[in-house]
């Protein structure tokens, strides 16, 4: 029981650390969110091809997978795999067949919700 | 050099043509800011019953078409410029706005000075005897502008806190060579000013050497000073901007801080409503001139107003090029009576 409560808690932890991050740079640089967004993955990946990503995922669990840090994380981590598999070939073809599902799923339930609801300004 | 041009960039109306009738819509976040009751038609939500956003800009330029000249006694067979601009890519809301206005047409991009820009070309056709009836009208939306500009609503992006908060509306005058006042007497035209401020979040403070060049220009060439003003407003330079014009005008000798404020920081309540840096967008000015402003020149709250709309001429593809932020200010001097003529 302990032990499942520690995973929620990490898993606050790291996730919420990752989030404060991009606030950071929100409210504290000139970067757009889009290239903050792209920074993430992009930074998700190298961590991962250094190794240290996945130890954060050891850590946090889904509070490292679910932000964007994390799809960069699939995206390496697929790629060593299918190298591993398929030699240099593995190299393009790996990080979109980990993705496959996550990305299929993004734009399947983002074309539902653009059909189903209507935009509205926020106030 | 004609005998109505004052000084380097002023022009002086010899028979100062009247601001008939203004009128303006807005839309939910302006209806819950502090000049509410002075706006003539507060829309429930922004799409306002179209399908696009584009859409529903166009239909507050039309419908507040409709308005100015209603209230100006006018039909549309009587007027003889409109004067129509706005922030969307070929300016359509106005295109597609004032499309059945049967009414001779001329399209004017000054982004978000285009209420001045439009009100200094009516005031001069009208004084130079070319027309009798002009009307000036522009809008802006804060859904499209978001769109083109920044991102679309539906990204669900978050936005930063100097950035400012585009008005969703539109706003237009009726000037004419019959009337009784408010009336434009001078009109000093911007020339473009650009400090190499690069920071699109920064508008205020991109703007406000073109502002503080066009008041300068317009006290030179005039030999006004600024107590001749009841008030001095500028279009949406927001906090930053109007600290920063208010301090290099000083510098300058030209102390106005006692009669000075911006119209994007007068239509939202910043400590209530979350618009970050305050108002911006052409309707800002536009609104809070046609709305609040000429109304209390009508009740003789006011007396003589500078109205300074200031415009960012960026696009999104200059940004993305890395260029600065050219922008242009428009000075209009509206007065209630023409007895204390400078």
């Amino acid at each position: 029981m302990q032990n499942g409560l520690l995973t929620y808690i990490n898993a606050f932890l790291v996730g919420g650390i990752i989030c404060s991050i991009g606030q950071v740079l929100i409210d504290k640089t000139k970067l757009t969110p889009a290239r903050i967004l792209v920074l993430f993955v992009t930074s998700g990946a190298i961590l991962t091809a250094l190794g240290i990503y996945q130890k954060i995922v050891d850590i946090g669990g889904a509070g490292a997978t679910i932000p964007l840090t994390g799809f960069g994380y699939n995206l390496a981590k697929g790629a060593f795999q299918d190298v591993d598999k398929n030699g240099i070939l593995g190299a393009f073809t790996g990080g979109i067949k980990a993705a496959a599902a996550g990305i299929t799923a993004a734009i399947f339930f983002g074309y539902i919700a653009s059909v189903v609801f209507t935009p509205k300004a926020k106030r | 050099m004609s005998n109505k041009r004052n000084g380097k960039q002023t022009v002086k109306m010899q028979t100062p043509p009247s601001i008939v009738s203004s009128a303006c819509i807005v839309g939910p976040k302006e209806g819950e800011g502090p000049l509410r009751l002075y706006f003539d038609e507060i829309i429930e939500d922004e799409m306002w019953g179209e399908k696009s956003w584009e859409k529903a800009e166009s239909k507050l330029m039309r419908e507040t078409f409709a308005k100015v000249l209603k209230k100006g006694g006018r039909l549309p067979e009587q007027i003889n410029y409109v004067i129509a601009g706005d922030l969307l890519n070929q300016c359509i809301a106005a295109n597609f706005g004032l499309r059945e206005s049967e009414v001779p047409f001329l399209g004017v991009f000054g982004a978000c000075s285009t209420m001045a820009e439009s009100m200094s070309i009516g005031a001069m056709l009208i004084d130079g005897g070319f027309a009798d009836d002009v009307v000036c009208i522009t809008s802006s939306h804060f859904c499209s502008a978001e769109k083109q500009f920044r991102f679309p609503l539906e990204l669900g992006t978050q936005r930063p806190p100097t950035s400012q908060w585009t008005v969703t509306g539109s706003g237009g005058v009726l000037l004419s060579n019959q009337g009784t006042g408010p009336y434009i007497t001078y009109v000093t035209t911007g020339k473009i000013v650009d400090m190499g401020i690069k920071d699109a979040n920064n508008m205020g403070g991109a703007m406000a050497p073109a502002a503080v060049d066009t008041i300068l220009t317009h006290f030179k060439d005039t030999g006004l000073s600024p107590d001749f003003y009841d008030l001095i407003v500028t279009g949406d330079l927001g906090l930053v901007g109007k600290d920063i014009c208010e301090e290099i005008l000083e510098s300058e000798g030209y102390d106005i801080h006692e009669r000075y404020n911006d119209c994007g920081l007068m239509i939202y309540d910043r400590k209530k409503q979350d618009v970050h840096a305050g108002g911006s967008g052409c309707a800002c000015s536009a609104a809070v001139l046609a709305g609040f402003i000429l109304n209390e020149v009508r009740n003789g709250n006011l007396n003589n107003v500078l109205f300074v709309a200031t415009g960012a001429l960026l696009s999104p593809t200059s940004t993305q090029q890395g260029e600065s932020i050219p922008s242009i200010a428009h000075a209009v001097s509206i007065q209630r009576t023409l007895s204390r003529e400078g």
